[in-house]
Formats: C-alpha cells, sequence, structure tokens
C-alpha cells in the first residue's frame, strides 16, 4: 500500500527542513521517495494547513520495571480517581500518575510519541522491565541499564581491575539485560546506603569499598565511549534534591574530562543555598556549563504542580526524602547487591515555596541553554510530573506571556528568586522537534527513527496548527506508527506493537568464567539463568529486537 | 534420557535454580538439589491428557467452545486460582477484561495483610542475595521458614561465602512466636536459634512492645503474652545492634483478624531501626505456585493487585469486596473459571454454578466441573516467567519434556477468542 501524506508543514530536523510544505510517501511500513513515472497511491491524507513531525521519542520515561510496579500498587486511591473504560479496540486499565502498561501506550501515542525509554533497568530485574514494557502497545521502547552500585564492579575497581576488564564486563551486562545504553544512579550511593552511609559526594569514600562516585562515573563513562555505545553515559548525579548540589553538579561536569556523559533530571541537581530559605536556582551556572562543555547532554526532569510519585534507583537520597511523602506512604528497598530503588509519592504545590522554584529552575534550564540538540524535553516521568504534562510543558517554553502568567501565581518569595520572567526566549516548532526527536533518537542511537527522510521507519505525528501550544500537542490529528494510522483526532483508532532497540557491544567471553564463580558463590541464582534470551522478547508473536550499530571507533 | 541441570523451580517462592533433573520421555526424577517442596511438585505424574465436558473426555477445541458458551451470558463471573506463569496471567487478565470477571488469587486473603500495610504506609524491604551477603541478625515472626521453604537456611543463611560477614555461621537467629519445626535454622557449627514462642494471636501485642522497645520507650510491664520483656529488650538491643538485621514474616501465617497491623508494626519498627543509625530490612516471604506473579501483572495492567473486578468495563479494586469466596457464598458470582496449572491440590470452592477449571493435569475434583481442560505446568511443560517471593526476581523458567498439554496462555487465549 502506497500511502501520501500532501501538503503539511514539515519540520524535520533530521535533514534540516523546517516547515517547507511537502508531501510525505509510505510504503511497507517505511517512508519512501516519491516513486518514479506512473503510481497509484493508495490512500491521500490532505494535510495542507498541518504541520508534521516525525513521531516522538522520549528519552527518558519510567514505563517498565520493579519500581513503577511498586508505585502503582502503591496508589489504589490515584488509579481510582482515572479509572480508563475498555473500548473494542483498547484494554481497560487506570491512568494519571503511573499508568497501567497499556493506557501508557495509549496515552504517549495519542500525544503523538511513538518511542519511550526506561532509563533504570536494573540487571536484576530486567526481564521483568521488559515484560512490562512488552505490555505498551504500539510504542517502541528500550532501556538503560543500570550500573555502578552493583558489588560486582565495585570489587572490580577495589582488585584495581583494568579499563578493558570493565569494558567487557558492561558489555556483557548490556547484553544480558537487552539495553541499549548504560545509567548509573547516585555512584556507589545505593550500594553505600547498604552499609548505613546516608549520603556520598563526588569524592567521599564508600566505607566498604573505598571507591567514590567519581572513579565510578570515569570508568563508566569511559566503557560505554570505548564499547562505542552511542548514547552515552546517563548520569543521575550524587546529592540529588540536596540544596548546594549546583556545586556537585557543576564538579561533575568537569570530572568527566570531556568523556560524553548525559546528566539526567538536571532540575533536581541545579541547587543552590542563596537567599531567605537557603534554596536558590543554580539553573544560570549549570546553563553555562552546558553550554561550554559540548561534551554533555541534559534532559530536565521538570516538575509541574499536583499529585505524582517519584520512582527511583536512588534509595539513599529517597529515604532521606521519605519526610516530604503525600500521602504519607513510601517504599525502599536494597536489591540483590546489584542495586536498589525507592518509591516516595509527591505532590508539588505552587504555594510551597521550594516547588515553586524547582518549577522555575527546570524553565530557567530549558530557556539558558542555547543549543536544542543537547537538552531533551522530560519530567522524568512520573517524577516530577506525569508524562501527559508534556503538551503543557510545550506550552510553556514556547509562550512566555502565558509562562510569565503561571509565573506571576506563584509563592512569591519563589518569584523573586527567579530570573525566569525576564528571560524571553520562546522555543520554536523547530526546536521542540530537535528536542523531542530528531535529537532524541541521535542520542539515542536509534537508526531510522526520528526523521522524516526515506529510509526512516514512518512514526509520523500530524498536528492542527495552534495558537495555543497544549491544545495542538495534546492531540494530534493523525499518528502513523511504521506506517499504520494508530490515531486519529487525539483517540486511538487501531493498536500495533512496537520493537525493542538494543545494541550488542562484544565482550571477551572469558568475562563469564569470572561472573558465573561470582554468581554461584554470592548472588542467589545461575549466571545461565540471569542472561535473557532473545526469545523471551520475542515468543509471544509481539515483541522483536532491533538491532543498533555501534559507533565506528570501536577499539 | 536427559539430564537437564540448573532447573529453576516456580514452587517454591525462592526461586532454587540449581535442581538437576532427569528427563525419561515424560517422567521427571529430581537427581540434584531437590526439597520436601520441589522433588514431588517436579514428579507428579501426567494423568489426564484429554480436556472432559461433563465428565467425558473431548476435544480441545470443544472443550473451549464449551467453556466460552458458559461465560458468554455471564453478569458476574469470577476467576479464581490465579495460579499460572506471567504469559498465563497475562490471558487471564484479558479474559477478564472481555468478559468482565472478579480476578481472584487464591491466597490473597493471606496477601492481604502486606498489601493493607502496604498501602496505607509503606516498608522497607530486602531480597535474597542481599540476606546471603549482609543479614547478621535474622529475626522469624510467626512463621516456620523451614516448612514454608526447606532450603532457605542451606542456600541463603549458612551459605559458606558471603562479601560481607567474615562467618556466615555466627549470623544469630531470633524466632518470635512460632517455633521452627525441625533443626534447619541451627548453624553449621551448632549455634541454635533463640525462640520466644507466643501464639500467633498474640502477636499484635509482642511485636507492638517490641517496637515500643526499639524506639526507646519505656514499658512498664514484666512480661507480654508469656514472653518476659527482658527479652524483648534483648531482641530489640540486637535489632539496634545489627549491622544488617532482616525481619521475615509470611502474611498468610497470621490468620487473625487485622493482622495487617502487625504487618504494619513490623514494617514502622524497621523504618524505626533505619532511623536509629544502622540498616534493617524486611522481608515478606510468599511467591509460591505464582502467587508474586498473579499480582506484578495484574499490578502493571491494572494499577492493583489481583483482587479485582471488570464488570464495569475498567478495573476496580476491593481488598475486601471481591474475595471470590465471598462473593460464591452470598449468591453474587454467575460462574467460576479456576487456573490452577500448579498444584493438582489446589481445588476450586464447592459451588453450584457452572465451573470450569484449566488445571494441572491429575485433579480429583469431588464434583467434576462442567468443563476441565488439563493444562501444562510452567517450567515442566512450556517456558515461561514466574517472581519469585522477593518480587524483583522473575526467574525465567525451562521446558523439560514434550507432554502435548497446551499452556494456560494457550487455552485462555482460546476461549477470548472464542468470546
Amino acid at each position: 500500500m502506497l500511502i501520501k501524506l500532501t501538503g503539511g508543514a514539515v519540520y524535520d530536523p533530521a535533514s534540516g527542513i523546517d516547515g517547507a510544505k511537502q508531501d510525505i510517501y509510505i510504503q511497507h511500513g517505511r517512508i519512501v521517495d516519491k516513486p518514479a513515472g506512473d503510481f497509484k497511491v493508495d490512500k491521500e491524507y490532505d494535510l495542507k494547513g498541518k504541520i508534521v513531525m516525525s513521531g516522538a521519542i522520549d528519552m527518558h520515561t519510567h514505563i517498565g520495571g520493579g519500581k513503577g510496579n511498586i508505585a502503582r500498587i502503591l496508589l489504589p486511591e490515584d488509579h481510582r480517581a482515572d479509572p480508563v473504560a475498555r473500548t473494542d479496540i483498547t484494554r481497560s486499565g487506570c491512568g494519571h500518575a503511573m499508568p497501567s502498561t497499556f493506557v501508557t501506550g495509549y496515552r504517549y501515542a495519542e500525544m503523538g510519541y511513538t518511542a519511550g525509554f526506561e532509563p533504570a533497568v536494573l540487571p536484576i530485574n530486567a526481564r521483568q522491565a521488559h515484560m512490562e514494557m512488552a505490555d505498551i502497545p504500539i510504542l517502541d521502547k528500550g532501556g538503560y541499564v543500570m550500573l555502578g552500585s552493583d558489588d560486582y564492579l565495585l570489587r572490580m575497581l577495589t582488585a584495581k581491575k583494568d579499563q578493558k576488564a570493565i569494558n567487557d564486563y558492561v558489555a556483557f551486562t548490556m547484553q544480558a539485560a537487552k539495553a541499549i545504553g548504560v545509567k548509573v544512579v547516585n555512584p556507589g550511593g545505593i550500594n553505600a546506603f547498604k552499609f548505613n552511609q546516608r549520603k556520598l559526594d563526588l569524592d567521599e569514600q564508600n566505607s566498604h569499598y573505598g571507591v567514590t562516585p567519581r572513579e565510578i562515573l570515569r570508568v563508566l563513562a569511559t566503557a560505554v565511549k570505548e564499547l562505542g555505545v552511542t548514547h552515552p553515559l546517563h548520569v543521575h548525579g550524587c546529592n540529588l534534591g540536596v540544596p548546594g548540589n549546583v556545586d556537585t553538579t557543576l564538579d561533575t561536569i568537569q570530572g568527566i574530562g570531556g568523556l560524553p556523559m548525559h546528566l539526567t533530571h538536571i532540575q533536581f541537581h541545579s541547587y543552590g543555598t542563596e537567599g531567605d530559605f537557603k534554596f536558590s536556582s543554580g539553573a544560570a551556572q549549570i546553563a553555562e556549563a552546558i553550554n561550554k562543555n559540548k561534551n554533555i547532554t541534559i534532559d530536565v526532569g521538570q516538575i509541574l504542580f499536583g499529585q505524582t510519585v517519584t520512582a527511583s534507583g536512588d534509595n539513599m537520597r529517597q529515604h532521606a526524602n521519605h519526610k516530604h511523602a503525600s500521602p504519607n506512604k513510601w517504599v525502599t528497598m536494597d536489591i540483590e547487591c546489584d542495586a536498589g530503588c525507592g518509591v516516595v509519592p509527591f505532590k508539588y504545590k505552587d504555594k510551597n515555596f521550594v516547588n515553586a522554584l524547582q518549577w522555575a529552575i527546570g524553565l530557567e534550564t530549558f530557556l539558558l541553554v542555547d543549543d536544542p540538540w543537547r537538552i531533551f524535553l522530560t519530567t522524568d516521568h512520573p517524577n516530577g510530573a506525569p508524562f501527559t504534562s508534556y503538551p503543557h510543558l510545550i506550552r510553556l517554553l514556547m509562550d512566555r506571556s502565558f509562562r510569565n502568567d503561571m509565573l506571576a501565581t506563584l509563592h512569591p518569595e519563589a518569584q523573586k528568586m527567579t530570573t525566569l520572567a525576564s528571560i524571553e526566549r520562546e522555543y520554536s516548532l523547530q526546536e521542540i522537534a530537535i528536542m523531542t526527536r530528531a535529537g532524541a533518537a541521535r542520542l539515542i542511537g536509534l537508526q531510522d527513527r526520528g526523521g522524516l527522510s526515506a529510509g526512516n521507519w514512518a512514526d509520523i505525528t500530524v498536528y492542527t496548527d495552534n495558537a495555543d501550544r497544549q491544545k495542538m500537542f495534546e492531540k494530534p490529528d493523525y499518528v502513523f506508527k511504521d506506517g499504520e494510522l494508530v490515531v486519529v483526532d487525539g483517540k486511538v483508532v487501531h493498536t500495533t506493537w512496537g520493537t525493542t532497540h538494543v545494541v550488542k557491544p562484544d565482550f571477551d567471553a572469558s568475562v563469564e568464567k569470572d561472573l558465573q564463580r561470582y554468581f554461584d558463590r554470592f548472588l542467589t541464582m545461575k549466571l545461565g539463568n540471569f542472561t535473557i534470551s532473545d526469545d523471551e522478547i520475542t515468543e509471544d508473536g509481539r515483541g522483536s529486537l532491533t538491532v543498533h550499530p555501534l559507533k565506528g571507533d570501536v577499539a | 534420557m536427559a539430564e537437564i541441570t540448573e532447573v529453576p523451580s516456580p514452587f517454591c517462592g525462592i526461586g532454587t535454580d540449581d535442581l538437576t533433573i532427569q528427563v525419561d520421555g515424560v517422567a521427571l526424577k529430581v537427581v540434584k538439589n531437590g526439597c520436601a517442596v520441589n522433588t514431588p511438585a517436579f514428579e507428579q505424574a501426567i494423568t489426564d491428557t484429554s480436556p472432559r465436558v461433563e465428565g467425558k473426555e473431548v476435544s480441545l477445541a470443544v472443550a473451549i467452545a464449551k467453556a466460552a458458551a458458559l461465560l458468554k451470558n455471564t453478569n458476574q463471573p469470577v476467576i479464581g486460582g490465579c495460579a499460572t506463569d506471567v504469559n498465563g496471567m497475562r490471558a487471564l487478565l484479558a479474559l477478564a477484561d472481555q468478559s468482565g470477571a472478579v480476578v481472584d488469587n487464591m491466597n490473597f486473603t493471606g496477601a492481604r495483610n502486606n498489601f493493607l500495610a502496604l498501602q496505607d504506609s509503606g516498608w522497607m524491604n530486602t531480597t535474597l542475595a542481599e540476606v546471603k551477603n549482609r543479614c547478621d541478625v535474622l529475626l522469624v515472626v510467626g512463621a516456620d521458614l523451614e516448612s514454608f521453604s526447606p532450603r532457605f537456611f542451606e542456600r541463603y543463611l549458612w551459605n559458606e561465602g558471603s562479601m560481607f560477614l567474615e562467618d556466615t555461621g555466627k549470623r544469630e537467629v531470633i524466632y518470635l512466636g512460632q517455633a521452627p519445626s525441625g533443626q534447619a535454622s541451627t548453624s553449621p557449627k551448632g549455634q541454635k536459634a533463640s525462640v520466644f514462642e507466643c501464639a500467633n494471636e498474640d502477636l499484635p501485642e509482642v511485636v507492638a512492645v517490641l517496637r515500643a522497645l526499639v524506639k526507646g520507650n519505656p514499658v512498664r510491664v514484666d512480661s507480654v503474652c508469656g514472653i518476659a520483656a527482658a527479652d524483648l529488650q534483648n531482641i530489640a538491643d540486637k535489632l539496634l545492634a545489627a549491622s544488617y538485621s532482616v525481619v521475615t514474616w509470611a502474611a498468610g501465617a497470621l490468620a487473625y483478624r487485622q493482622a495487617e497491623l502487625t504487618v504494619q508494626t513490623i514494617s514502622e519498627m524497621i523504618k524505626d531501626i533505619n532511623n536509629r543509625d544502622t540498616r534493617s530490612s524486611g522481608l515478606p516471604l510468599g511467591g509460591k505456585e505464582g502467587d508474586q506473579t498473579a499480582n506484578q501483572v495484574c499490578g502493571w495492567t491494572t494499577g492493583y493487585p489481583a483482587r479485582t473486578r471488570f464488570s464495569s468495563g475498567f478495573p476496580e479494586y476491593d481488598p475486601y469486596l471481591y474475595d471470590s469466596n465471598t462473593l460464591l457464598a452470598n449468591g453474587e458470582a454467575d460462574a467460576l473459571l479456576w487456573v490452577q496449572a500448579f498444584n493438582t491440590d489446589a481445588l476450586p470452592p464447592a459451588t453450584n454454578l457452572p465451573m470450569i477449571v484449566v488445571g494441572r493435569s491429575g485433579m480429583a475434583f469431588a464434583k467434576e466441573p462442567d468443563v476441565f481442560i488439563p493444562v501444562g505446568t510452567p517450567g515442566i511443560d512450556h517456558a515461561g516467567h514466574a517472581y519469585r517471593m522477593d518480587n524483583v526476581i522473575a526467574i525465567r523458567l525451562k521446558k523439560l519434556r514434550e507432554s502435548g498439554l497446551p499452556s494456560t496462555a494457550d487455552v485462555l487465549n482460546a476461549i477470548e477468542q472464542a468470546l
């Protein structure tokens, strides 16, 4: 079947097209060049006056894995307020803060998203992450495997194993857990919490291993680079949420010595200690450092007001934050000499000084970082806000008067502590398309996604131009996934199953020998039962694996 | 004859995956690392191979058509048991969504003690590898750990190697409530567990006093339900002196009213210990025969654990109202589908309603169900996934033999299609 999308204004930063009127042809799930000679269009969509972008990609969203499911089970009252009924083509479920898997797929697609990446896949919990994501319809998905607090790596560092050995371990773990990236959360801190350390600064030693977060970051960032993995080491830094952590974050940027590094939900790591409340914005300093250091990318982790739930691997910080739990119930877990997690419900309030300033800090960061290819639109779903708030966030970025109207309603002391009102920048459609499409695909290393030129998979979103950008982005006219029409007028009309994106970096098989001894002696399962096989992803007939290339400079 | 090694078990809840099993046709023999729970569960022979409708052997297609016909015009069907693997639960929930059923895991009433505490105040928990490497004091509350899981101590306490303990034999084991039924909790060097017995019904009082002592609150009694206050003070001191204590309980063993408050007191006590400059974690026991699997898959599919109703068109959770036994007893249900792929002794509740059983081969019914479809057991007849007691790890179950029995998912998907 040949589909033609006629006359839309195309925003495709991957090919440098910024609003030009262009026709797009789709065949066999992919975008194709206009066929030569005589041809018959089987289905044509008249897109005059419409805006066309590729399907949006959420590069950091907690959509699969144990902590998310704890968050679901923890909050029946939140689900009751947002029941989702079954239809002839969709499954029932629940919505709001941590939606059920099926509803996650529907609601992302209904906003024009066609892919989401779970950033915190514990190696030992990777099966669950993939099983949950396998029940998310329409979206493509993938995961970043979490290392850095696992005892195996820390033992390697204490034993002064060389970088090559660490690279082998990282590559083995990426393959075993079916990952496309590597994440580190509070480097070494989750481990230190098990030894009763309650904080861990960048240069503070783990009391058992004597290893510092700075060393962990350095070896993991090096491993990711040397293995040729496109997505840079994905870093949730030290001291999340602690006033004054802007210094830690700046030090982290300097300390990585030019290696590629992605700092995630940086809003939570951009706090100073100035002012009457000893809490201030560090966004300007952070943005300056990002603008200067081209090896660094960030996503924001914007907070938006209302009830949500925070689910993180960082059990050290989540334990400290439990005092703010609202409603007052929370979970932490120590997990399998591998990692941990913490789940704390949060209600961000616009009349709360700290929350109001967090809101402003996130927006300052968005607006002060110059290069939209190195900053990504996230709320760290569900930690800053549920992903369903993205259209509202886009309006805040694109519409200064709307932003300033909102700002004027916040805690008055917070208004005094932010420069937001004076920032004139408004994001353009092309910049939004970079942050949420082309840039995200490039950052993750997705081949044939995030662009609209021929050869790309036909993940396409069509909007009606509307000065109210929130309205525009919350209800696309059409969404195509791999060439199939899945959404019309913001409602799912057809469901499909996306693929799971992975990379398969090489490792020396000898790494398994020592791992096998370690598993037998200290862990609770056999190494052979730990590794996830391809058929676990594909055997249900819905799932598939897409292996992306590594960078050419593989060692 | 083949020998399969590193076989994981869905039966014991602790995820043992070191069994060696001999396969001779469809006969299985556990030749290494068996135990009183796993060996009989693996070795049980296949008897039924053919579905039955009203007691007569029929083809699978006929049985599925009949099952669909029985479910078709119901107002409130109930799907009980819910004992299967991840794919089985996926299919079960799809069928429940379509038929407007109540989904109720057979052990939910026990597990409810945990869910109510979790959903009211939360907890700080741990997993088995942390126990194996860190736990220096284990407090067992109201459970007979070794009958629950015969190899728990061998695998996770008296293990030779530990990353953070010099001598695992020096770990301290304390029982509060029920005394252990055997010697598994005695260390290899002969150090016995300390046992402070009381009736499980007395645990609310005993645990409340223990928590008060952990917090340093004064207690003005000499004994609590037969346990000396000084002994409880001693336990509190040990928990506070430990580097990483672990407190374990079995929600289902706390079979008295409002036992969720006991779980809550234990969990809040663990939080208190963590506020007194040391670490402590909880370890709820459970997860046999698909309990955790049912709750996990129902959790991501609906947002709620596995006592959830679909008859409004969307999932609704009520840990009391949707108890299938209550629904059946009160005449609020009009059909029962019982799903139990692991245990032939776990039979459906007695009812005169139309009844479909999708069960492990070999079930002996007091009253023949309208439809019985024998299915393969996950981890024996087909591959699959099952959650361990600590909820984090889904073990990859292996297919050990070619029995020709369909999986739970095959059967439930076919019934859904036929609807």
